[in-house]
């Protein structure tokens, strides 16, 4: 399993790039495309939409499951990966490099919450 | 939870494995999709050895596949075999299957009954009670048998090339051979199978099976799962039992009444099945949303002015590159359905089945 140490990442499996411009890139992690298996569809949110943290701002699903896009901070939508929504597959092959959306932070220290690789990588090996 | 004897074989293979019907098979090796991918081109193998067999032998072995099953057994020769189903006295069916009539030509015809992993101690409960007038006996074989699936164009020389001695090409559909492979390995093949391909299902002895899919793998079928199992049999639109069919499900609704047979005498569930066919139950559908990504999945709601159905098994077609589906609707139902689902309504065709026949 892939998992780059220079992203923060989420129980439920979203990873997070804080950026320094205040905002933060969110995609699911290998660990979640592998889990999930073939991707076939993704449903992102409009931009300007506000993000809860906890709450549901997607979904993605593969041949097998259905799954919800969890949001792991607060914040504003400022950019969404249409493209991705389009070739939704590209996740099984490069998770890290599917981004989905550009959130603008609430805090940015919220993120401080989040795991890190190594974090995530004892998380998800616990079952 | 019970393994079959593949489970190393698929261990190897790098499977994921998860409980079905009690047993830990594998739902994927790989990606489903490019297994589906495998069966449609090439060819795949499965093991479908959780599957239950249960011998049907004596003088009153036909009298009592008769009555059990709505498909005719007179008309089985030996080396043939014939889908059927068991229903309940009221019509609904309690499980689908496939009839081998197994002696090679003796005066006293016998059969070997392929069922569902989920309902293979009710089928056989079920068969021992409703048989106990007849002249015959029945014994669960399930635990012998093994069985693999090799299916796909390239299925019958794969298999063709494992047995060079015996004839298997020339096996028709729905019929089958003793065969026995280079290695000595006694089996049984079948033309058969619940993929939409042409192939072939092995019956061999539960320890012989490891060797076997070995074989079969290193000839060039790609090692496949559950999951590409059941998105090949929903684009050929065969029903799975629990899902298109099940006991509040007569066989008209489900476009089995070919497998009906009224006018071979009396079976459990004739007269019941015949009437509410004629009483137009909803009947089963195919879905087509007009997004090719928004999948219908079971248990949806289905909307529509002649009145609201429900989808029973829905998925990703590799083959048709879309979202597909199945669903009981209305019987006068045509034209456009709604599905609402994840908080939106999608607009669905609604067309005839299957949406994959093999070469169309």
């Amino acid at each position: 399993m892939n998992t780059p140490n220079e992203l923060k990442y989420a129980t439920t499996h979203e990873w997070v790039r804080l950026e320094s411009d205040g905002t933060a890139t969110l995609g699911i992690t290998d660990f979640a495309q592998h889990e999930l298996g073939d991707v076939v569809y993704l449903e992102l949110p409009d931009e300007g939409r506000a993000l809860i943290a906890d709450e549901p701002f997607g979904t993605v699903e593969s041949v097998k499951a259905v799954s919800d896009l969890v949001a792991p901070l607060n914040g504003e939508v400022v950019k969404v990966n249409t493209e991705l929504v389009d070739a939704p597959e590209a996740i099984n092959t490069d998770p890290y490099g599917c981004w989905m959306v550009v959130v603008k932070l609430d805090n940015p220290a919220e993120a401080d919450a989040l795991m890190s690789a190594e974090q995530y990588v004892a998380f998800t090996e616990e079952g | 939870m019970k393994r079959t004897s593949l489970y190393q074989n698929h261990v190897a293979a790098g499977a994921r494995i998860v409980p079905f019907a009690g047993w830990e098979m594998p739902v994927q090796c790989g990606s489903i999709l490019d297994e589906v991918r495998a069966v449609r081109q090439s060819a795949g193998i499965f093991d479908v050895s959780h599957m239950g067999q249960v011998r049907v032998l004596g003088a009153g072995s036909l009298s009592a596949v008769q009555r059990l099953f709505t498909n005719n057994a007179a008309a089985l020769t030996p080396g043939r075999a014939q889908y059927s189903l068991m229903c309940q006295p009221d019509g609904g069916i309690l499980d689908d299957l496939i009839v081998y009539r197994w002696d090679d030509g003796a005066a006293e015809p016998d059969y070997l009954i392929v069922v569902n992993a989920s309902n293979r101690e009710t089928d056989y409960a079920w068969m021992v009670e409703h048989s106990c007038g007849e002249d015959c006996t029945l014994a669960d074989l399930s635990d012998d048998f093994a069985l693999l699936a090799v299916q796909g164009p390239q299925a019958v020389g794969i298999v063709q090339g494992l047995a060079p001695a015996a004839d298997l090409a020339g096996i028709p559909a729905f019929s089958h051979a003793a065969a026995t492979l280079i290695d000595g390995t006694p089996v049984h093949v079948a033309r058969t199978g619940y993929t939409g391909e042409d192939g072939f299902e092995i019956f061999c002895a539960w320890d012989a099976a490891p060797a076997v899919w070995d074989s079969v793998v290193a000839a060039g079928a790609a090692p496949c799962g559950l999951g590409a199992r059941d998105v090949l049999r929903i684009e050929a639109c065969y029903p799975l039992y629990g899902h298109e069919i099940n006991t509040s499900t007569v066989p008209y609704q489900a476009g089995l009444g070919w497998v009906v047979k009224p006018k071979k005498g009396d079976f459990i569930g004739r007269d019941a099945m015949l009437a509410a066919r004629a009483a137009g139950l909803p009947r089963l559908r195919g879905l087509l949303p007009d997004d090719p990504r928004a999948i219908p999945r079971e248990g949806a709601p289905v909307r529509h002015p002649d009145g609201d159905g429900t989808v029973t098994s829905g998925t990703f077609s590799p083959t048709l590159n879309r979202a597909i589906a199945m669903g009981y609707l209305p019987a006068s139902a045509e034209g456009e359905a709604t599905l609402p689902m994840r908080g939106r309504e999608y607009a669905a065709r609604i067309v005839d089945l299957p949406f994959y026949k093999r070469g169309s």
